[in-house]
């Protein structure tokens, strides 16, 4: 039982970050009906930027309050910048083009992202892995029994924080005017322009939220597993990838209940069967749901428009 | 070793950056040899000693070595102890009289890392400066390359340090003086099993490495022989960062140490996750987890863990802290796991030149495969039929930003 709750606990500490991750997939794919191979590697981005900034505070300050939130707001307006930049010279000059080359142009970023980091020059990190500096002092907020289930509090912090920014997105697109020009950009690009609704400004700022998502992801995850590295954005990326697919890819809620889905089965299935089965059973279950609702879990398939 | 598959990326990062000038291997004497080192930085245009007056065929009354390790690149710190080993043991044979009254002499070739260019510079050691013998390099894959050649010509070469079971197989001319990866298995097992009186051990493996398959198969085969019982049996991929399935899996079954053969890189957040889920067994390992980079991603969480390696400078045998004191004198600092095995292997080429009938090929071979017994600073050196030593290794602590020698487990 204990050990049940103990699985619990730990899938849901990955799931609410593959969730944070797979939003900004989907957000992009809901607007721009392009899978951006590169959210990954923003994230790992984010999460270099943080240990930076970690670093230039000292060893005092990046453990205060305001030192944790200095980190956060920095890497997720440094990952902001990147997004913009990323979509404004790689992106944009590509959208009326055949949608398989903005894709190609996703893997080629995320390659140059990953692997460009593992130079050892300027303020590239190099490829060895670092242990990200304990921002959050660990203490336990449950104990069970004789140490049977620990809950630490920065996993209730991660969790307040996913869940914050995670109904945070929902109202905005669902509740502000800039929501609703997302969604008509979604609809039809087009004919949301003839409405009169700046396209070119919704899509860079929906690639800026979702890389500012992605950065406070990639924090939270360091936060959980200590050790980064520049390959790190390809393992995380792929799997909020299948957690967004899962759920119906352009669908944020679905995007959520994919990878908490993802994150827990991972957990049970390591847990209780073998840990060599884990990828298997979490790359079977993507074609499962493929193949009974190919639009995902929430998705609907829409008829093709001849 | 096995350090190879992120320093192949760097390397072809290197081929990218460097193609346009064709590095020759640099060709030093043991005299001039650091200076070399140092000017070499991959930038120093270096030319073939064919058309250099100064780097002369080996005189009559010399006999020399080749030497070919990496000395610039990503795995410079490596080769560098590997040759400072090396040229210590010369040195201390030429002081004691030489081979049969020659003076030796080595020529050392940069390897830089590649596969390709460690063929080169055996290429050249055997065809231009007509070495009896050859020694290196650290890296399998380069001392794989090197294998090839010198087996072809039939001139012995003896690598210090890399231990894939693959190297010695490549032919009857081609020795080790470390011991081979699955041998570790065993000497967890028999410490877990000895020293720490354990009943009930469990496994986290890493499934997309081969060393470390190998490890767990020794060693739950014969943790299982000396009466120990394996509670679990768990995996995880490199690269992962979150093991805290697995963790609480084997948490469940009450081992009294886990068993972790991985990498640096995933053990020191392994053990991070198993403190936080409140598993306080210690964590045995081998020598993939040597680096200073341990100390950093495991915090205090991976100190009061074991792991096997090759060498300890903490082990109090005189000829251990002898050997400690002269490096020290000689190059500045502790000699590493590297430098120890390096300076076995040549101290093993100077044993077999002497008492070899002459210096061709057949007879020096037939010499280094009598080695048995021979007192080493890295253990004492058997090698056995399949060329490969047969020697004991270390069990060591892990402390505070170091780790201390606690025993010596013999095969």
């Amino acid at each position: 039982m204990a050990q049940l709750l103990q699985h619990l606990i730990n899938g849901l500490a990955s799931g609410t970050i593959y969730a944070l991750v797979a939003l900004g997939y989907t957000m992009v794919y809901g607007v721009l009906k392009l899978i951006n191979f590169a959210h990954g590697d923003v994230m790992m981005v984010g999460v270099y930027m943080g240990y930076a900034t970690a670093f230039a505070l000292g060893r005092q300050a990046q453990k205060s309050f305001l030192g944790v939130v200095v980190i956060f707001l920095v890497a997720m307006a440094g990952c902001a910048l990147l997004g913009f930049l990323i979509e404004r010279f790689a992106y944009r000059p590509l959208r009326e083009k055949p949608r398989l080359t903005a894709l190609i142009t996703a893997i080629g970023i995320s390659f140059a992202l990953s692997y460009g980091f593992q130079l050892d020059i300027g303020f590239l990190p190099g490829a060895a892995p670092r242990a990200f500096p304990e921002v959050i002092t660990p203490r336990e907020w449950l104990v069970i029994g004789d140490r049977d289930v620990v809950v630490w509090n920065w996993q209730v912090m991660s969790l307040l924080i996913a869940v914050g920014l995670m109904v945070g997105l929902q109202w905005l697109v669902f509740k502000t005017r800039f929501g609703r020009a997302m969604r008509a950009v979604s609809y039809d690009h087009r004919v949301a322009a003839l409405m009169g609704i700046p396209t070119d400004r919704v899509i860079a700022v929906t690639f800026m939220i979702g890389s500012a998502l992605a950065a406070g992801a990639g924090l939270l995850y360091a936060i959980k597993d200590t050790s980064v590295s520049p390959l790190m954005g390809l393992y995380v990326g792929l799997k909020a990838f299948v957690a967004a697919v899962i759920g119906g890819i352009g669908h944020v809620p679905g995007a959520v209940v994919g990878a908490l889905l993802l994150g827990l089965v991972e957990e049970f299935v390591v847990g209780y069967a073998a840990s060599t089965w884990r990828d298997a059973v979490a790359f079977g279950i993507l074609i499962v749901v493929l193949l009974v609702k190919p639009g995902g879990l929430f998705g609907r398939v829409a008829a093709e428009k001849v | 070793m096995r350090r190879f598959v992120p320093m192949l990326l760097a390397t072809l990062a290197m081929m990218v950056a460097g193609c346009e000038k064709k590095t020759q291997p640099a060709s030093t004497d043991t005299d001039t040899s650091k200076q070399a080192a140092q000017g070499q930085g991959g930038t120093a245009p270096a030319t073939p000693p064919a058309a250099t007056p100064t780097s002369p065929p080996a005189a009559a009354d010399t006999i020399l070595l080749g030497v070919a390790t990496a000395l610039t690149g990503g795995q410079a710190t490596f080769g560098i102890s590997t040759r400072n080993g090396i040229e210590l043991a010369i040195k201390e044979a030429n002081e004691a009289g030489g081979v049969k009254g020659k003076k030796l002499t080595t020529r050392v070739y940069d390897t830089q890392g590649k596969p390709e260019e460690a063929a080169q510079a055996v290429t050249r050691l055997i065809n231009q400066d007509k070495v009896v013998m050859i020694l290196g390099d650290v890296a399998s894959s380069n001392s794989l390359a090197m294998a090839e050649k010198a087996q072809a010509a039939g001139v012995p070469m003896i690598t210090p340090s890399s231990t894939n079971p693959a190297v010695t197989e490549k032919g009857d001319f081609i020795f080790r003086v470390c011991f081979i990866d699955p041998f570790q298995g065993f000497v967890m097992a028999k410490f877990a099993r000895e020293n720490l009186k354990a009943n009930n051990v469990a496994v986290l493996q890493d499934n997309k490495s081969a060393y470390s398959i190998g490890l767990t198969d020794v060693f739950t085969r014969k943790f299982t022989e000396m009466g120990g019982k394996i509670t679990a049996v768990e995996s995880y991929s490199q690269g992962d960062t979150d093991y805290r399935a697995q963790l609480t899996a084997i948490k469940k079954t009450q081992p009294e140490a886990i068993y972790v053969p991985g990498y640096y890189s995933e053990v020191g957040v392994i053990a991070r996750q198993a403190r936080e889920l409140g598993l306080k067994v210690p964590l045995l390992g081998g020598d993939g987890w040597d680096s200073e980079k341990l100390y950093e991603l495991g915090g205090s969480a991976i100190q009061g863990s074991y792991f096997s390696n090759h060498y300890s400078p903490d082990n109090p045998d005189p000829r251990i802290q002898k050997f400690v004191s002269d490096y020290k004198a000689a190059y500045g600092g502790v000699p590493d796991a590297l430098a120890a095995l390096a300076y076995d292997a040549a101290k093993v080429a100077v044993e077999a030149l002497k008492n070899a009938p002459d210096t061709s090929g057949p007879a020096l071979k037939a010499a280094i495969a009598q080695t048995k017994n021979f007192p080493g600073v890295a253990g004492a050196v058997t090698l056995d039929d399949k060329r490969n030593a047969v020697k004991p290794a270390v069990v060591l602590k892990v402390g505070d930003g170091k780790s201390d020698y606690v025993t010596t487990v013999t095969p």
